[in-house]
């Protein structure tokens, strides 16, 4: 399964996402939010000398969170898998907002049958922080099978919080400002004369059609419902 | 340290000293020095009844044994209410925080009322309202390794915390593992944990820098999770339940101590607090 093209999570019915279209940048393009988040994942992995590291995004309308980007196993296939929101260590740290490290996992069978069924990899411990912006959390940063010495230590503990507060802050302000560059599109469009930045170079008025104007107004409505409004509890 | 019965109900709300002099409400603050062994040495927890408000508690874990109740708070359109269930635990941390808890006092009853896991539900309501009804069934001790940022809660919170705290509920509430504000650990009427980073696992310590008042042993510590297994996990979660357990131990020593009374004495046996009647400065 490749990256979605979406954010927030893709719709669970959705098949496996196909290539980006090539419609209007700016609107479908989330190319940014993409390299953001892979970048997140590898930093995180690198700096705990893991095996791998996850970011989950809170899908509220189905209560799941959804692999959204993914570094070292799992890779290939794990973005855009889902699981019930309140399970498992990624579902405490979601629901608590509070960061977990656990370790000798490999032990806990219904932990190992659950991940291996839907991950293919069993990790021997695991570190799990959330994404919160303001007091609301968007998702899961998770890492597996960290170096020994990055085990089990407050210390470790602090730092992938502190990563993940900063990794959540980098997110919002690249939603925000993708957000701020649609509108400014949709206002050009709609004024007849619209001039969509891509690349640096000025599109074509009116290329993104009817049906890409919905489609970015879908995004940008879905994207506000998950950054901006207040939590359901 | 003397214990004192609760006022009779329906007594008249006074908030001054009236038609009662010093000798109506002469206490015995005596009973020897607080020591570890005179604050709950002995003890088992026994009697004692305990609440932890988490996502639940798994049934049958070898390392837990009974659960004498289980709860979980369900959220609909109607609101908050709190149904007796079987269903147990889907994210193990609230296994974990009973089996710190029994470790430390065996012989304490255990109950549970879940308010995570259900849904994706953050933490505020739902945890208000388990929280409230755990305070209503009065618990000696609850244990709350949660807390909620979000600030609209706090007066709701404050107002239950007290309500504990005169109601002689001793709530044990963990705080937060990262530097941000939340409730209700923060209030001055709560039992405050966090993590201390020894390697000692009776070694707890009070605070003299408040707001967390005591740390507990919360690094690197075993814990029963899902499937009748055990993890090794890190956090101010699971320091908690550890003093929620010597509280029980305390309370089942002495019976009718009230949260001041409970707080006090875990102070005055800390480790790294030395008294001068204790003989062993």
């Amino acid at each position: 399964m490749k990256p979605t093209d979406s954010f927030p999570p893709p719709a669970p019915s959705a098949a496996p996402a196909a290539p980006a279209p090539s419609t209007a940048p700016g609107v479908q393009d989330t190319t940014v939010e993409r390299e953001l988040l892979q970048s997140i994942v590898e930093t995180a992995r690198a700096i705990f000398g893991a095996q791998a590291s996850s970011i989950f995004l809170l899908d509220e309308e189905t209560d799941e969170l959804v692999f959204q980007a993914v570094s070292g196993r799992g890779e290939e296939f794990l973005v855009g898998t889902r699981f019930p929101a309140g399970r498992g260590i990624a579902g405490w740290v979601a629901v608590s907002g509070e960061p977990m490290i656990v370790d000798d996992l490999a032990r806990e069978e219904s932990f190992a049958r659950d991940l291996a069924e839907s991950t293919r990899y069993v990790p021997e411990s695991l570190m799990a922080a959330p994404l919160i912006h303001r007091t609301r959390v968007l998702g899961v940063l998770e890492v597996l099978d960290p170096v020994p010495q990055s085990r089990s230590s407050l210390g470790e503990l602090d730092l992938l919080a502190l990563f993940a507060r900063q990794a959540a802050a980098a997110l919002r302000v690249a939603v925000d400002r993708r957000d701020e560059t649609v509108a400014a599109a949709m206002a050009g469009a709609a004024a007849g004369g619209a001039r969509l930045p891509a690349d640096g170079a000025p599109a074509a008025a009116g290329a993104l059609g009817a049906s890409g104007r919905a489609r970015g107004l879908e995004l940008l409505d879905a994207l506000r419902e998950l950054l901006e409004t207040p939590g359901g509890d | 340290m003397s214990t004192v019965s609760a006022p009779p109900a329906g007594s008249a709300l006074t908030w001054s000293l009236r038609g009662r002099g010093p000798e109506d409400i002469r206490l015995v603050a005596g009973g020897g020095r607080i020591t570890p062994e005179a604050a709950w040495g002995g003890s088992t927890g026994a009697g004692v009844r305990v609440c932890v408000v988490d996502t639940g508690v798994e049934r049958d874990h070898p390392a837990i044994g009974t659960v004498d109740g289980s709860y979980v708070a369900v959220k609909d359109g109607d609101g908050v209410r709190i149904e007796e269930t079987d269903t147990g635990d889907t994210c193990g941390h609230g296994t974990a925080c009973a089996g710190i808890i029994r470790r430390a006092a065996p012989d304490c009853e255990l109950y549970s009322v879940r308010v995570l896991g259900e849904r994706f539900s953050g933490t505020g309501d739902v945890l208000l309202a388990g929280l409230r009804w755990a305070v209503e069934q009065r618990f000696d001790v609850i244990n709350l390794s949660l807390s909620t940022t979000r600030s609209r809660f706090v007066d709701e919170l404050r107002v239950l915390a007290d309500e504990a705290y005169f109601g002689r509920t001793v709530v044990v509430a963990s705080a937060h593992n990262t530097p941000v504000e939340s409730f209700p650990w923060r209030f001055s009427s709560v039992v405050s944990v966090g993590s201390h980073e020894e390697d000692a696992p009776d070694l707890y310590l009070y605070n003299p820098s408040p707001p967390v008042e005591f740390f507990a042993p919360g690094q690197n510590v075993t814990v029963p999770w899902l499937g009748g297994t055990t993890i090794r996990t890190t956090g101010n979660s699971f320091a908690t339940p550890f003093i929620t357990g010597l509280c029980a131990r305390v309370m089942s020593k002495h019976p009718n101590l009230t949260p001041f009374q409970v707080k006090t004495m875990l102070y005055l046996s800390a480790a790294n607090v030395r008294t001068d009647n204790r003989g062993d400065s």
